[in-house]
């Protein structure tokens, strides 16, 4: 359902404001806090940080928000080089992992919130169940009915194997996920970009041998057609790839099988 | 603690929209002004099925200024959901999903539906 107001336990109040004392190139950075345990709606706290003193990325500016400022500011991260997806955050408008996205592209104050439209456990991290048993639902995995080649390896031309490209990479951020109006307002229903995009990947496969399922289970006006090709996921993807053009590949699929 | 409890992040309140996005929610308007268009059209037939009183009084409404200014909006509206449904038939057959090409085709639409709806209105007047 449509809904844009948030609900009233989620309207964001204004918070503490940490000053820098003696800094000469402050950034203030302006973040989404909720304590589970104190029983308050959720608030904006503003750090000033000094630049002088930090590393570029954003991920560099919450460490040391942590470190240095307020141990309790709580988030996701983990490899710190855009491989393993932990970091996604709204930042400055727009999803994307804090250690990819420097400190500089950031014009004026940095907002810092969690993915959008997800039920938030604490501060910068949003409950990704939903979207985890999404994509369970999809099967990721390669699923086969003939007996596996007595060699041991089920072959691939090149040609098959290209047409993976811009799918295996996915680390599943979840960023385009949550950038999706679509998915906000039909989340239950709709698979998602980042989901999709994942089915897309298995059906392509030249090894996989039920595509017919995985496209019957997919012919669903909510699971795949509340795409409207509004492409958010696709500018919001920190990997640079594109799950509208695979979700595309999907109903093109659906269309071919029918002619 | 149950996620019921649990905050509901900021969506449309904080995410900067995309232009493809925002032409994406103006296909959604312009589809529903132009649903609500046809019912002036409808209205409008159904004055000149009417009798030449009522034509007369459905001809003064809809050709004054307001009336005119709302006609307007409608081709403009007709137009660009008539362009931007053509770029959704190119996505239909699988083209013109990167970003450069649907920004590109996106500037294409509103230049297109502008040009045509100024043309419809000075050819018509």
């Amino acid at each position: 359902m449509v809904e844009f107001a948030l609900p009233a336990n989620s309207r964001v109040q204004p918070g503490k404001v940490y000053k820098a004392a003696g800094a000469k190139r402050v950034k203030v950075f302006k973040i989404y806090r909720y304590d589970p345990d104190a029983n308050a709606n959720p608030r904006l706290d503003s750090y000033e940080i000094d630049l002088d003193n930090c590393g570029p990325m954003v991920l560099d500016a919450l460490l040391k928000i942590k470190n240095e400022i307020d141990s309790t500011l709580t988030f996701r991260r983990s490899c710190r080089e855009g491989i393993c997806g932990s970091c996604a955050m709204n930042i400055d408008g727009t999803n994307t992992l804090s250690c990819l996205k420097p400190i500089e592209d950031i014009s004026g104050d940095a907002a810092i919130y969690p993915l959008p439209h997800m039920p938030v456990v604490k501060d910068l991290i949003p409950d990704l169940t939903v979207p985890y048993a999404q994509l369970a639902s999809i099967k990721p995995w390669m699923q086969t009915v003939s007996p596996t080649p007595p060699d041991g390896e089920r072959l691939q031309s090149p040609e098959e194997r290209e047409k993976l490209d811009g799918l295996w990479e996915c680390i599943l951020c979840f960023c385009c996920q949550t950038s999706c109006p679509s998915y906000w307002w039909n989340g239950d229903r709709y698979l998602g970009p980042a989901v999709l995009l994942q089915a897309a990947r298995w059906i392509l496969d030249s090894r996989d041998e039920c595509t017919g399922e995985r496209l019957d289970d997919l012919e669903d006006p909510f699971k795949l057609y509340r795409c409207h090709t509004i492409m958010n996921c696709t500018k919001t993807c920190p990997k640079g790839l594109n799950p509208a053009k695979a979700i595309g590949a999907i109903k093109e699929k659906l269309i071919e099988r029918r002619l | 603690m149950t996620s019921r409890n649990r905050p509901l992040s900021p969506h449309i309140q904080v995410y900067k929209m995309p232009f493809t996005a925002i032409l994406s929610i103006t296909h959604r308007i312009t589809g529903i002004a132009l649903g609500v268009g046809t019912l002036v059209l409808a209205y409008w037939l159904a004055s000149a099925a009417y009798g030449p009183t009522a034509y007369a009084h459905a001809q003064a409404v809809l050709g004054s200024a307001i009336g005119k200014l709302v006609l307007f909006g409608w081709t403009g509206a007709l137009f660009y959901h008539l362009c931007n449904g053509i770029r959704h038939l190119f996505w239909d057959v699988g083209r013109g999903y990167e970003i450069a090409e649907a920004d590109k085709s996106g500037r294409l639409v509103v230049a297109s539906a502008a040009v045509m709806t100024l043309l419809a209105w000075i050819i018509g007047l």
